[in-house]
């Protein structure tokens, strides 16, 4: 019985049963807070914990599944390509709202954080949240973040954004496809992105550019402010 | 399918390559993804080749996000102890940056609605 929990074949049929029924959830009843990738996470949390399941033996299957996640960045290639027109044309408007919101986010973060009585490495790994997993993560390290932080908390910046990221943009007047996905891509990443995926191809898509060119942004940002205000 | 599948597989390869080689500070798969943009530009790799397995991919992308948010259970402890200075850092600057980002492209950006 242990040799097939700490399989593989657990963590994936696991993961792969909890989405399916969590997406059927989303689209019967429409609910926003039912975000299939929020529902999923919570609902695999509270499954092991009440197996007592350790979270390696669920992970021997679900780094695989993580895994996908590589050829998917690199997929969104086609997306852009197919839309690079009418990316090109708004080429100085989605740099300097990248780059605006890179700058926004780093001092928000960790304006907010320090304000309320968060710890100097609480504060840090806050830093990188809006940026996708990878980098975010060899950001926090460079500036002395907690790590294993720092990636709960992208992750919960992106169910955030895929929750309600669309819907808070349209309420504060940001209506056009090429705002409202860069809005999302550069707040929450992939996550927020694969939401805008699934309803709008072209915001998708330039919510993909985001991901990437915010990645790049944060990442030569944060060593900058550092030199200017080091720690 | 499978021809895609391989492609993309290549074009990550070769970008988590350079990106360890050269010490850059961006993940190989968005470098990747840079270099597919390229070869799909410059005609190397013709779209008809990867679509089928990009579609795939994209349309479950959400899912493949489900383990790395599972991990979070491991570090309850530690968020916990300062949760409110984390919750609020986190959920206020998310908002923040979406308005911040969203607004400076309506401002700047003078093409009005791309047609569908």
């Amino acid at each position: 019985m242990s040799e097939l929990l700490t399989s593989p074949l657990f963590g994936i049929a696991l993961t792969l049963l909890i989405y399916r029924l969590a997406e059927l959830l989303y689209r019967r009843t429409g609910f926003i807070l039912f975000n299939p990738v929020a529902v999923s996470i919570v609902s695999i949390i509270l499954l092991l914990k009440l197996c007592h399941i350790p979270y390696q033996d669920y992970n021997n299957g679900g780094r695989m599944i993580l895994f996908l996640l590589g050829p998917s960045v690199v997929a969104l290639a086609v997306p852009l390509y197919q839309r690079r027109q009418e990316i090109l044309k708004r080429k100085l408007p989605i740099l300097l709202g990248i780059v605006a919101g890179a700058l926004s986010s780093i001092v928000s973060a960790a304006g907010i954080t320090w304000l309320l009585g968060g710890s100097h490495r609480v504060v840090l790994s806050l830093v990188p949240k809006s940026v996708t997993t990878p980098i975010a993560i060899g950001i926090s390290a460079k500036i002395g973040g907690i790590v294993p932080l720092t990636a709960a908390l992208v992750v919960l910046t992106g169910c955030l954004g895929a929750i309600c990221g669309p819907e808070f943009c349209r309420l504060v007047g940001i209506r056009s496809r090429a705002a409202l996905g860069l809005a999302v891509g550069t707040a929450s990443h992939g996550i927020g992105t694969a939401r805008l995926l699934g309803e709008d191809r072209f915001a998708g898509a330039i919510a993909g550019l985001a991901i990437g060119l915010n990645g790049l942004a944060t990442a030569l940002i944060v060593p900058l402010l550092w030199l200017l205000f080091g720690g | 399918m499978l021809q895609g599948m391989v492609l993309l597989l290549v074009f990550q390869f070769i970008g988590e390559g350079l990106s360890a080689l050269l010490a850059l500070p961006i993940p190989g798969n968005v470098i990747g993804m840079a270099l597919m943009l390229l070869a799909l530009s410059v005609g190397w790799v013709k779209l008809e080749w990867l679509q089928e397995a990009a579609e795939l991919l994209l349309s479950y992308m959400a899912m493949f996000f489900v383990p790395a948010g599972v991990g979070v259970m491991l570090y309850f402890d530690l968020i916990s102890r300062e949760w409110l200075p984390i919750v609020a850092g986190t959920v206020i600057s998310t908002f923040v940056v979406m308005a911040v980002t969203g607004w400076t492209e309506k401002l700047l950006d003078k093409h009005g609605e791309s047609e569908s």
